[in-house]
């Protein structure tokens, strides 16, 4: 019953979230802000991550590859599949969800805990329009974020290949383009598109109804966190299943 | 004018209001008094619209605030100005920009416009040169002060006011005090105040609601509260060492 309330809190919130907007020019600087403080602020992390991941890919590939039969080629053609099919999407948004998610969850919380969120009531202002809109705004550019990630991780998983005397830079450049489907790449910034909606408006919901004080404010960013990753993780099987069986 | 009838909410089946009904007038600095627990801050969160009354009405000037149509109800907002208790000035703005806020979201002010509108009222609670400090950077006094500058520049026809005094040293208090005061004199203002603070109720409350128990115990004004036999008022004003001392005083003649 719980979980059905929490369900139907979140649909309430995301009708209020368009209602009565803001001024224009008011929430233009807010999706800027929040572009820079969710996309641009998280680059630096992720890409660093998916430098290493697609190194790692690339080298267990490479140390699984005991077959003479398996051309070294494969070596790229595995970095590419799972950088793009489910690294770059799937798991940089696990990392987002505690990264960007906590924060969402703690900013907002914290701004009901010290009634900032009643003041912007009181003062006419729809503070879920003010608050959560350009957040959504601000990571529907989550795709290209991912874009550049995916650039990184197939670089890393270069590096290591090539440089790490895995395989040659021709062999690594015949797997990457490999039977390359352009659809996997539409499929992955679909997914991506789904799991930034999701970034922006759960841990937004966690922070808003937040009730309590300080403490509850860190408890409802563990709370958020968990409950975006469970999010993402189901929709990444529902996506997957709609967009590639 | 603000009038409440007959106000009732309850949380979780325990009734917090149980049919208040009081008038808090117009250029007048009406005050809401009571122990901590009285129901205070409930009635005011339902005054503001925060909550939904289980049953009764608020009507602002004659329209009452259920009956409302959502932009309606917005409008009324652009009208009211709130001080918090704990100021809830927005952290991520300087103190300036917390000042222009109300101004940005619904005037057509040019931004010179705003910042001189923001310096002016910024002198008139007795801050300058705070401008750029963020609300992190100020004492408590003056993110009072701060809030109290944001509440006012709009010019609201109603202006609410949140135990402003709490936690500020009695300099700071008269101030803030009587800043109120001058404002809502000034601009014939509705202003509703929540206060424990005796000093406050003896300098500007000129309109009293006394609640207890979820319940109007007493009305009046400050210079009716001393003379009052009400038992549950006597005992809140004299619940304090300071004016224990001050009756004890009176008594023996001095």
């Amino acid at each position: 019953m719980k979980f059905l309330k929490h369900i139907g809190r979140y649909m309430i919130m995301l009708f209020g979230v368009f209602r009565r907007p803001t001024k224009a020019i008011v929430l233009k600087e807010l999706v800027l802000k929040e572009i820079d403080d969710l996309i641009i602020g998280s680059l630096g992390i992720t890409a660093f991550i998916s430098l290493f991941m697609g190194a790692v890919v690339a080298l267990q590939t490479a140390l699984n590859l005991d077959n003479p039969l398996i051309p070294k080629s494969l070596i790229g053609f595995a970095t590419r599949q799972s950088i793009i099919l489910e690294f770059a999407p799937t798991f940089i948004s696990v990392i987002m969800a505690g990264k960007v998610g906590s924060y969402i969850t703690s900013s907002i919380g914290s701004m009901r805990v010290t009634e900032q969120i009643d003041a912007l009531e009181v003062m006419g202002i729809n503070p879920l329009n003010y608050l959560v809109f350009p957040k959504i705004i601000a990571l529907l550019f989550y795709p290209f974020l991912i874009a550049i990630i995916m650039f990184v991780g197939i670089l890393g998983g270069y590096l290591a290949s090539v440089y790490g005397g895995l395989t040659s830079y021709e062999d690594f450049i015949v797997g990457l383009q490999d039977t390359f489907i352009p659809w996997h790449v539409m499929y992955a910034f679909i997914k991506t598109m789904v799991f930034g909606i999701l970034l922006a408006t759960i841990p937004s919901y966690h922070g808003y109804y937040m009730e309590g004080g300080a403490l509850e404010v860190g408890k409802a960013s563990t709370t958020s966190f968990v409950w975006t990753c469970v999010a993402i993780i189901i929709a990444n099987y529902i996506l997957t299943q709609l967009l590639l069986s | 004018m603000i009038q409440v009838n007959n106000l009732r909410k309850s949380f979780n089946g325990e009734e917090i209001l149980k049919g208040i009904t009081a008038t808090f007038e117009k250029g007048k600095t009406n005050m809401i008094i009571g122990a901590s627990g009285s129901g205070k801050s409930v009635f005011l969160k339902n005054m503001l619209g925060l909550f939904v009354p289980d049953d009764g009405e608020i009507v602002y000037d004659g329209v009452a605030l259920n009956e409302m149509e959502i932009e309606e109800k917005s409008r009324l907002r652009t009208e009211m100005g709130m001080l918090f208790q704990h100021s809830a000035l927005f952290d991520s703005l300087n103190v300036e920009e917390n000042i222009m806020f109300p101004l940005r979201m619904f005037n057509r002010m040019k931004k010179k416009e705003r910042r001189e509108r923001a310096n002016e009222i910024l002198e008139r609670v007795n801050l300058v040169n705070l401008n750029k400090k963020m609300p992190s950077e100020i004492s408590g006094g003056q993110q009072k002060r701060v809030a109290l500058a944001r509440a006012i520049a709009n010019n609201p026809r109603f202006l609410f006011c949140d135990e402003p005094n709490s936690g500020l040293d009695p300099k700071t208090a008269t101030v803030i005090d009587n800043l109120i005061q001058e404002i809502t004199h000034e601009r014939n203002i509705t202003t509703v105040i929540i206060s424990h603070d005796m000093n406050s109720v003896m300098e500007i409350g000129e309109s009293i609601v006394f609640l207890k128990d979820g319940k109007l115990a007493w009305k009046g004004t400050n210079k009716d509260i001393f003379k009052t036999d009400n038992e549950a008022v006597t005992d809140f004003v004299y619940s304090s060492n300071l004016f224990q001392k001050v009756r004890i005083a009176q008594n023996e003649g001095f």
